[in-house]
């Protein structure tokens, strides 16, 4: 068995900041989020783009990249919506959202680029 | 109108309580019993006998009876049913009037239903295995005070279960320390913490203390990590005034949650605790304390089941259902069927999983099912599997037994469910692969792979006690 470790989080330093569903894992390449996104299509979700400055990153409502891409199925127009975002916007977080109307809730939430610092 | 005569003396139940062509109405409440008999008194009689005793009968007729309309307020026994693989136990169905009941009472049903005739010496052994409230019944109710869905818009939470994490020792620390062990699983990543159920106001930490400490220490996790998160503060208390107290003071501490322990305390303050949530827009997590007593026998008590649809109506947004894979009792079909009777709109009747009536919730949101008590790590592709995302698996020794301590811990247990939330989306087995993707996620977290060190050898492998009869 190890030493103990210590943990590192710290109130000053940034990378502290958690960012919900899956940031506890490494950043995802490509394929996995392919991955994800094909999973929330498949359950029939409505995919969405959002975006926000880190330090608002708690509020509740962040930036709506346009609308909510209703009825979409294809997964290579998601993952375009997604990197126009952040191509436009590089200084923020951009996240992934999928929408369930059956539940009226959100079936996915996750942070695919987190901002350029 | 039919006109009867008094006629004094005993007669046997079966003669007016005994009805197989009645066809329960819409608007019954239905009861299913489990019911060993006395040696040489027949089924019928005995079901009959549960009836009338759980509704208008007693043991001779009373001249008082012929005021009222007995045919329209009297309890039937409607069906009898063989146990599959037990010779001595039946299941007997009875149907109760809807006028029987004060609305919005669980506490009247109850009393009405289980208060009287689980002593009845003509059986040895009675059951209240399940209920059926009709729609007309559960609009009266208050239900939980939010819901799975209001619940994950204030927590900010999507895509996952929530994680959690009893304080331990169960008792003795000192508000103050009592707090940083908060603050370390908080920070650490989980999502909520938890008052144990027994700690309540006592010499070695009061109450009041314990809010604000554990208040300052949740605060300081949220600012860190960037994350929301919650303590359940348990208001659990000697008196409803007490209980009211401590719960406006926790709302105003700016905290999002609570929690009661319903068995102990009472449907009646359980209630008005719901109410009072609703109002408040304070979330209540719902602890069983006690529930054991009632639900582990399989020939005698009531079962979980029913005291799951009774929270539900009491109201609560979260219960605790079992693990079914850690150290407490839980047979897991049986288990499948509460978890759908707290989390879904409609139920239907299923008796792979003792559900024996479809149940309609009409209005109410469904709750949370928490699984919590003797799991960690490597128990985690298994709860994903078998709860899905809507459920709290909360670790206690799990999180503050990590050689490294309650951050590294929490890191571990966040790690583990994203892991493998994130394998199934993408089509991975957890039943068959789980083991595999927690390694993986292992080579890139130093505290899950030390968890993963620490738990291997543990694991609980008891015969449970308490089993769905099935042919």
């Amino acid at each position: 068995m190890t030493d103990v470790q210590d943990y590192p989080s710290r109130l000053n330093d940034p990378e502290s900041r958690r960012h919900e569903t899956f940031s506890y894992l490494p950043a995802m390449n490509a394929a996995a989020i392919r991955a994800q996104i094909s999973y929330a299509l498949d359950q029939g979700w409505n995919p969405t783009v959002e975006h926000v400055e880190p330090d608002r990153a708690g509020n509740t409502y962040w930036y709506m990249w346009k609308l909510p891409q209703f009825g979409e199925r294809d997964l290579d127009r998601v993952m375009r919506q997604l990197e126009a975002c952040n191509r436009a916007n590089p200084n923020h977080h951009v996240r992934f959202v999928a929408y369930d109307n059956a539940k009226q809730s959100m079936g996915a939430a996750f942070v695919v680029h987190r901002a350029n610092n | 109108m039919s006109t009867t005569t008094y006629d004094a003396g005993v007669k046997e139940y079966r003669q007016t309580y005994w009805a197989p062509a009645y066809a329960p109405k819409d608007t019954d409440i239905l009861a299913c019993f489990k019911i060993v008999p006395q040696d040489g008194v027949p089924r019928e009689e005995a079901a009959a006998a549960v009836a009338a005793e759980s509704s208008t009968g007693t043991w001779t007729t009373v001249w008082t009876d012929l005021l009222t309309d007995l045919d329209y307020y009297k309890g039937r026994a409607y069906r009898i049913e063989a146990v599959p693989g037990d010779d001595d136990a039946f299941y007997a169905f009875v149907a109760y009037p809807l006028d029987l009941f004060e609305e919005g009472s669980v506490v009247n049903v109850i009393t009405s239903i289980a208060g009287n005739v689980f002593g009845f010496k003509a059986v040895r052994s009675l059951r209240l295995e399940d209920i059926r409230f009709p729609v007309a019944y559960v609009v009266t109710c208050g239900g939980p005070p939010n819901g799975i869905q209001v619940e994950r818009d204030i927590m900010n939470k999507y895509g996952r279960a929530m994680l959690g994490c009893t304080i331990k020792p169960k008792l003795g620390l000192s508000a103050k320390n009592y707090g940083r062990a908060v603050y370390e699983c908080l920070r650490g990543g989980l999502d909520f913490t938890k008052d144990d159920e027994n700690v309540n106001s006592q010499p070695f930490m009061r109450w009041k203390q314990r809010f604000d400490f554990v208040a300052e220490a949740l605060n300081q996790a949220e600012t860190e990590t960037g994350e929301r998160k919650g303590h359940y503060l348990n208001v659990t208390a000697p008196t409803v005034e007490d209980m009211f107290q401590r719960a406006e003071y926790a709302k105003s501490l700016g905290m999002r949650i609570i929690m009661h322990d319903f068995l102990t305390a009472g449907f009646t303050a359980n209630t008005s605790l719901a109410n009072w949530c609703r109002e408040n827009g304070m979330l209540l997590h719902i602890h069983r304390a006690l529930h054991a007593v009632l639900d582990r026998n399989p020939y005698h008590g009531i079962h979980f089941r029913v005291l799951t649809k009774m929270l539900r109506l009491s109201g609560g947004d979260h219960l605790h259902s079992g693990t079914v894979v850690g150290k407490l009792e839980g047979d897991k079909q049986a288990t499948f069927g509460w978890i759908k009777l707290m989390r879904d709109r409609y139920v239907a009747e299923d008796r792979s999983q003792g559900l024996f009536f479809d149940q309609d919730w009409a209005h109410m949101p469904g709750m949370f099912p928490v699984a919590s008590g003797g799991i960690h790590v490597w128990h985690m592709p298994a709860l994903v599997s078998i709860f899905g995302d809507d459920a709290i698996f909360q670790f206690g020794g799990g999180t503050l037994g990590h050689p490294w301590g309650n951050a590294a811990g929490a890191a571990a247990n966040r790690v583990a469910l994203e892991a493998c939330t994130e394998a199934r989306n993408r089509g991975v087995e957890l039943d068959r692969e789980g083991a595999d993707v927690l390694r993986a996620a292992a080579g890139h977290s130093p505290e899950l792979a030390a968890a993963m060190e620490t738990w291997k050898e543990i694991t609980f492998e008891f015969d449970t006690v308490d089993k769905l009869a099935t042919a």
